[in-house]
């Protein structure tokens, strides 16, 4: 088995927030009828959270549920343990009609930390950042500039970024020069 | 900015987010359809002056198609609806009864 690496070796950058590539993160991606309660079920069992309404996150210490669509969920596990979150979800959604995979390799995962964390995205994504408007417990799937991206906030002041690992670089150059010292706007 | 409402994730998404998708309610002709019937659907499109029913996908998002119906003439966006139907919905009749009376697109009215 080959060595799991960050697709970007760890980066990280100073500015107007504190952006790190985060440590390597389980997904399962989960294409189900997510009304039904036995897929409810095999969520809560696989993550240990429930399954949110709609554009709902709900995240604990790496581990969760996202929203992605109305028939589909990302489900965040440690990375160690995907493996055997898979199994036991796929076992435990038995002949319910439904598609899980594994792609925590075919992502890349970023967070931002620091009281312009709401500013940086607003730079980036077509998204009203406004407090009220966006609030931890959301998710919004949108694009980053040139690159489709997805991101929900931990706190007020921290937000995780998923995008496809091919742009990493570049989702990475993106929130680095987004949160240039010298590019303060102060909007929220 | 075009906005249109998306209407499986409820997100108002701008135009970046969006991918236009051509003509809303064609009928589709496969094998074994007749020639003028097949031509129709590979290339027979409205370009009506007013009301138009079109496709888009929230590509940048929730990954969804559906429809809105939109005026070309003055860029109004009248609503949007579900793809999982062969014609607008009684709600979107309406607004168009009211905005548009006596609208026309293809043998809708």
């Amino acid at each position: 088995m080959s060595e799991a690496v960050q697709p970007l070796g760890g980066s990280a950058f100073d500015g107007l927030v504190h952006l790190s590539e985060a440590p390597l993160q389980g997904m399962i991606t989960l294409r189900a009828d997510l009304s039904d309660a036995a897929v409810k079920k095999a969520i809560k069992a696989a993550t240990g959270q429930t399954m949110p309404d709609i554009r709902g996150a709900s995240v604990q210490e790496g581990q969760g549920v996202l929203w992605m669509s109305p028939d589909e969920a990302m489900l965040l596990v440690p990375y160690a343990e995907v493996d055997a979150a898979l199994a036991k979800l796929t076992k435990s959604l038995g002949k319910v009609h439904a598609l899980a995979v594994n792609v925590s390799d075919a992502r890349a995962m970023f967070s931002l930390r620091g009281p312009a964390a709401r500013e940086v995205i607003a730079k980036l994504a077509p998204v009203d950042m406004a407090p009220g408007a966006f609030e931890p417990g959301m998710v919004r799937r949108t694009r980053f500039a040139q690159v489709a991206g997805a991101f929900w906030m931990e706190d007020q002041e921290t937000i995780h970024v998923v995008c496809f690992r091919s742009v990493a670089r570049y989702m990475f150059d993106l929130l680095s020069v987004a949160s240039d010292p010298a590019s303060a706007v102060d909007f929220f | 900015m075009l906005i249109l409402h998306c209407p499986y994730c409820g997100i108002d998404a701008e135009e970046t987010e969006l991918h236009a998708g051509g003509e809303a309610h064609l009928t589709r002709f496969g094998p074994g359809s007749s020639d003028d019937d097949f031509e129709g659907y590979l290339f027979m499109r409205e370009n009506p002056r007013g009301v138009h029913f079109e496709r888009w996908r929230h590509a940048n998002g929730c990954g969804k198609w559906f429809h809105a119906a939109r005026c070309t003439n003055t860029l109004e966006v009248f609503g949007t609806y579900s793809a999982q139907t062969t014609e607008p919905p009684e709600e979107i009749r309406k607004i168009l009864a009211k905005k548009r009376p006596g609208w026309t697109w293809r043998d809708l009215k």
